[in-house]
């Protein structure tokens, strides 16, 4: 099970209103690690998350998980987003939002089964909020927010797990927390992705990481990539020539990929 | 044809006071509206004119007339607050915003409606035309009406005139206004309030239904053609002035016609027509440019074929056939005409009986192409790390975006390379 | 019983709007039911021109098409053309709405249909448009059996699709990555709009229906942070604003839909005002604390 490999991401070029924020991105990740995704503000870390989910279309390149495409694969991922991505004042229970883990497009005109409820239980227990479950999530501190969207992924019991800053507004205690629960996913072979933006603690966090600033800078073990070529790369700033040509792509309106042009190998879901 | 004459001759003094009211009334809703369309309020407008009803009832069920002046300081009134409601609602509540405009819009409209239908129940004789808010009457308007609107959307100009460098700095960035000291405060008081002011003279044209888009549509379709505010505001004055006169022109042919809406439909088709072939912003110029790409891609991906074939593999005794070419890259038969055309034309190829030929500036455009390619490709393998198997489908498309200064800067960044990654000779002109 | 029927059909097309209302404004998407209450208008008069007559069912497709084409030119606009949101729909709504008057007045005579109708509707009229039963023995007001008909449609739909309403509201692309169709449920979630504005139009009018669909629903979201408790308070609003509603419109001699909305506002205000005090007294709680 460990290190066979768990997510590929091939040539992946995305952009947001034309204008490029990922760049032919490539790389493959084994399974059973706590990956950091890292890079500096804007360097296309959120949106490398949201092409592997599917969550916006990609301009060519495409994402395999388990050497699948996503929709055959799909109870084997979970994605954590952004905790400011939602409203906190919605009226909703911890438990209901933990209990959307256990949703799937089957069903949802039906009412969850007993075991369903037991795992949200135990997801619960695993972060320390099952004390909080009948609070509404308006009431909750940051920290014990973000504890809600991680019970609600571990609910999933997924294999690889997706998470989007989940240590961004926490207090210690809550990160420490985090970071044992997703430490003992990993210990049980799974595959833990974490997009990070803190270069202190992420050395001593991840086992693997990814190395973005629009384009990859590297990826690998940590030992191999966390080295300060790699890091000044990163963190010097774009390329000038990438981000000019961006500009004019957004500007001229040019096609990213050749409407004709069909890439020879492996292409997958084209 | 008469009729028409009899319109623009404005000898009718009706005539001439109605379309001149409503000219006035839309240009000054037009350019007032611009700063809410840059400070994308759109439908906060479209709230504070439903919200004018009720001040516009009230005032008449205190005074018993039908004076604009009183009526139009009960609008004011009444939408000045639903303007303070809205703000108060966002600011204090967790309901958002488009939630509190909604909110707004219909609560005052809902009290707006009860009060009117109770003035016009109780029928003390004078209420008449009272409902013409709600969708406008030009046709009633009056030499006393006309006089009160020229003067406040005279007064509305000059405010907007005398404090254009406040207003243009505030609208487009209210942070970078404050930061530099700009009292940002009293700016939005003003703004809001030429805002109101705009709205409820504008809504004895249009009605308070159609209001917000006398406010808005000029902006969106002189937006499309200027990005300068200044021919913005004038164009959207135009556009609003010409709206008006046309719904007034045909609310004369054809007097069972109404004013407003016919300003609204003039006004909407008008910035339809600017949004789809406006030569920047438009949507068909953006569709052309889309063309003339492919057409360029095309072009280019033909003289790439042909360096390979005649440069670098030399197969080129006089000139190749179309059954070489198709061999060497796939391009669908009617397209590769079109191609084999546009290069002919420029001169790039030379017939020679059923053979094609490079020709000398061809060859340099040719070699061009190809240059961008490999120089792209070195490139993406030195800064990106890509490996030597992934950098091919990037660089054909690059290779037809790269402009000569971003080649210029390729060429200095990586010192002038002789080979690309896959040891392919990058030609140079000399 | 006149009476009883104006409150029951008004309180049932209430109730309708605070059950859908209540995902809208949680979806924040309460301009956009603004925008299609506008613009069914000519789909509505286009269906009474071809068919002749108030049958509700071609109604129904008119106005619905009319609803589409409105989501339509906004998306349009929006996404295609780059036009910032707010102007697309401001935009969009008022061209269909101009076109729905105009045809209004080009063809009088054969749309019985005036301009106040289509602003606050007529209600009152409710008691004497009459279906009966069982051979004349029992009769009910036609609006009133179709907004109860209406209403326990929806009742069914928000109970039966509660969950994927609540997860597409709450965490939208956290749906979409559970594989779950996002876009669908906003089709579906729109439909139900649209035929709610649609058969509600006779009634309240198409303007006032925003206000229906808005205001119970932020009433009750002020006072609860549980969705369960804040669709039964929207409902409560919602019947309680039809009561009220209709003697103080009695009173006044106006516009019924109108003093509805008037009474629903004033909900909201009292409402504020306790939110406002008790997110004072807890501001002072917490100081004294300290």
């Amino acid at each position: 099970m460990k290190n066979q490999t768990a997510l590929e991401v091939h040539n992946l070029t995305a952009s947001y209103q034309r204008k490029p924020v990922l760049w032919e991105i490539d790389f493959k990740v084994p399974s059973g690690h706590l990956i950091g995704i890292l890079g500096p503000n804007g360097s296309g870390k959120t949106t490398l998350l949201r092409n592997i989910m599917n969550l916006m279309e990609a301009d060519s390149g495409y994402v395999k998980i388990f050497g699948k495409d996503l929709d055959e694969v799909r109870s084997r991922l979970s994605y954590v987003p952004q905790r400011e991505s939602v409203d906190w004042n919605f009226p909703a229970s911890v438990r209901e939002v933990v209990e959307m883990g256990r949703y799937r497009p089957g069903n949802l005109l039906r009412r969850l089964k007993s075991s369903d409820k037991q795992k949200v239980k135990a997801s619960l227990e695993k972060v320390g909020m099952l004390a909080y479950a009948d609070r509404q999530i308006s009431e909750l501190s940051g920290g014990q927010q973000q504890r809600v969207f991680i019970a609600r992924s571990l609910a999933q019991e997924a294999d690889i797990y997706l998470m989007d800053e989940p240590f961004v507004g926490v207090d210690a205690a809550t990160e420490e927390a985090i970071l044992s629960i997703l430490s003992g996913l990993r210990d049980e072979g799974k595959t833990v992705l974490i997009v990070h933006h803190d270069l202190q603690s992420a050395y001593q966090y991840f086992d693997w990481m990814i190395l973005l600033n629009t384009r990859l800078i590297a990826a690998g073990p940590k030992e191999a990539v966390f080295n300060s070529t790699h890091l000044r790369e990163a963190y010097g700033g774009k390329l000038n020539l990438l981000s000019k040509l961006g500009e004019i792509i957004a500007r001229e309106q040019f096609p990213l990929r050749e409407p004709d042009f069909k890439e020879k190998e492996g292409s997958g879901d084209e | 044809m008469n009729d028409v004459w009899a319109f623009f001759s404005f000898s009718d003094p009706t005539v001439r006071i109605v379309s001149l009211g409503t000219v006035f009334l839309a240009m000054s809703a037009s350019v007032v509206g611009t700063f809410a369309f840059l400070r994308k309020r759109a439908l906060v407008g479209d709230a504070i004119a439903h919200a004018i009803l009720p001040g516009i009832a009230i005032a008449f069920m205190l005074s018993g007339t039908k004076n604009p002046i009183v009526l139009m300081m009960g609008a004011l009134i009444s939408g000045w607050l639903a303007t303070w409601a809205m703000e108060y609602i966002t600011e204090k509540t967790k309901l958002s915003n488009d939630t509190a405009v909604a909110l707004v819009l219909s609560v005052f409209f809902g009290i707006g409606i009860m009060l009117l239908t109770h003035i016009q129940h109780s029928g003390t004789g004078n209420q008449s035309g009272l409902d013409q808010y709600l969708f406008g009457k030009a046709a009633g308007m009056t030499e006393q009406d006309l006089w009160t609107y020229s003067v406040v959307a005279l007064l509305l100009l000059t405010v907007v005139i005398s404090l254009y460098k406040e207003l243009k700095v505030y609208s487009f960035n209210p942070d970078f206004a404050a930061v530099s000291g700009l009292p940002v405060k009293a700016i939005r008081r003003i703004l809001n309030l030429v805002t109101v002011l705009a709205i409820a003279i504008g809504i004895q044209s249009v009605g308070v239904v159609l209001m917000a888009a006398l406010l808005i549509t000029p902006a969106a379709a002189a937006r499309a053609w200027t990005s300068s505010l200044k021919i913005m505001l004038f164009l959207a004055a135009l556009i609003g002035g010409i709206s008006g006169l046309s719904g007034s022109l045909i609310s004369y042919l054809s007097p069972a016609m109404p004013t407003g809406p016919w300003i609204v439909m003039t006004l909407s088709i008008i910035t339809l027509l600017s949004l789809f072939f406006a030569p920047r912003g438009g949507a068909l110029s953006r569709l052309l440019k889309q063309r003339r790409h492919s057409q360029k891609i095309l072009n280019e991906n033909l003289l790439k074929v042909f360096y390979k074939l005649s440069v670098e593999r030399k197969l080129e005794k006089s000139g190749l056939n179309v059954a070489e070419l198709l061999a060497e890259r796939a391009i669908n038969k009617s397209d590769f005409a079109a191609a084999i055309k546009r290069l002919k034309r420029k001169n790039w190829l030379l017939a020679e009986g059923k053979k094609l030929k490079l020709s000398s500036i061809g060859l340099v455009e040719a070699r061009r192409v190809v240059r961008l390619h490999r120089l792209w490709e070195m490139y993406l393998s030195q800064r990106l790390n890509l490996k030597e198997d992934h950098i091919h489908p990037n660089a054909e498309s690059m290779e037809h975006i790269i402009s000569p200064e971003l080649e210029a800067l390729l060429l200095k960044e990586l010192d002038f390379p002789t080979q690309d990654p896959h040891n392919s000779p990058i030609p140079y002109s000399n | 019983m006149e009476a009883f029927f104006i409150i029951a059909t008004g309180a049932l097309v209430a109730m309708t709007c605070a059950l859908l209302g209540s995902f809208l404004l949680l979806r924040k998407m309460a301009m956009l039911g603004d925008a299609i209450s506008h613009a069914v208008l000519p789909g509505i008069v286009l269906a009474f021109m071809i068919s002749g007559s108030r049958d509700n069912f071609i109604m129904l497709i008119g106005a619905s098409l009319a609803g589409l084409l409105v989501t339509l030119l906004i998306e349009l606009l929006h996404k295609k053309i780059h036009l910032q949101e707010d102007a697309s729909i401001g935009i969009s709504f008022t061209w269909l709405f101009a076109i729905g008057v105009i045809l209004i007045s080009a063809y009088t005579e054969q749309v019985d249909l005036d301009q106040d109708c289509v602003l606050y509707g007529e209600i009152a009229y409710v008691p004497f448009d009459l279906i009966y039963f069982s051979g004349g023995q029992l009769f009910f007001p036609r609006a009133t059996i179709i907004s109860g008909l209406l209403f326990l449609l929806t009742l069914g739909f928000v109970l039966v699709a509660y969950k994927g309403l609540k997860i597409t509201s709450f965490n939208s692309d956290y749906a979409k990555s559970l594989g779950i169709s996002t876009l669908a449920w906003h089709l579906v979630f729109m439909s139900m709009v649209s035929v709610t504005t649609v058969l509600s139009f006779e009634i309240v009018g198409a303007i006032l229906i925003v206000a229906l669909l808005v205001v119970p629903p932020a009433t009750a979201y002020l006072l609860t942070k549980r969705l369960k408790q804040m669709l039964v308070l929207a409902l409560i609003f919602a019947v309680l604003s039809a009561i009220g509603g209709y003697y103080l419109a009695v009173f006044l001699d106006a516009s019924i839909a109108g003093a509805m909305v008037s009474f629903a506002g004033f909900f909201f205000l009292l409402a504020l005002i306790f939110s406002r005090l008790r997110a004072r007294s807890l501001k002072v709680d917490a100081y004294l604390k300290e």
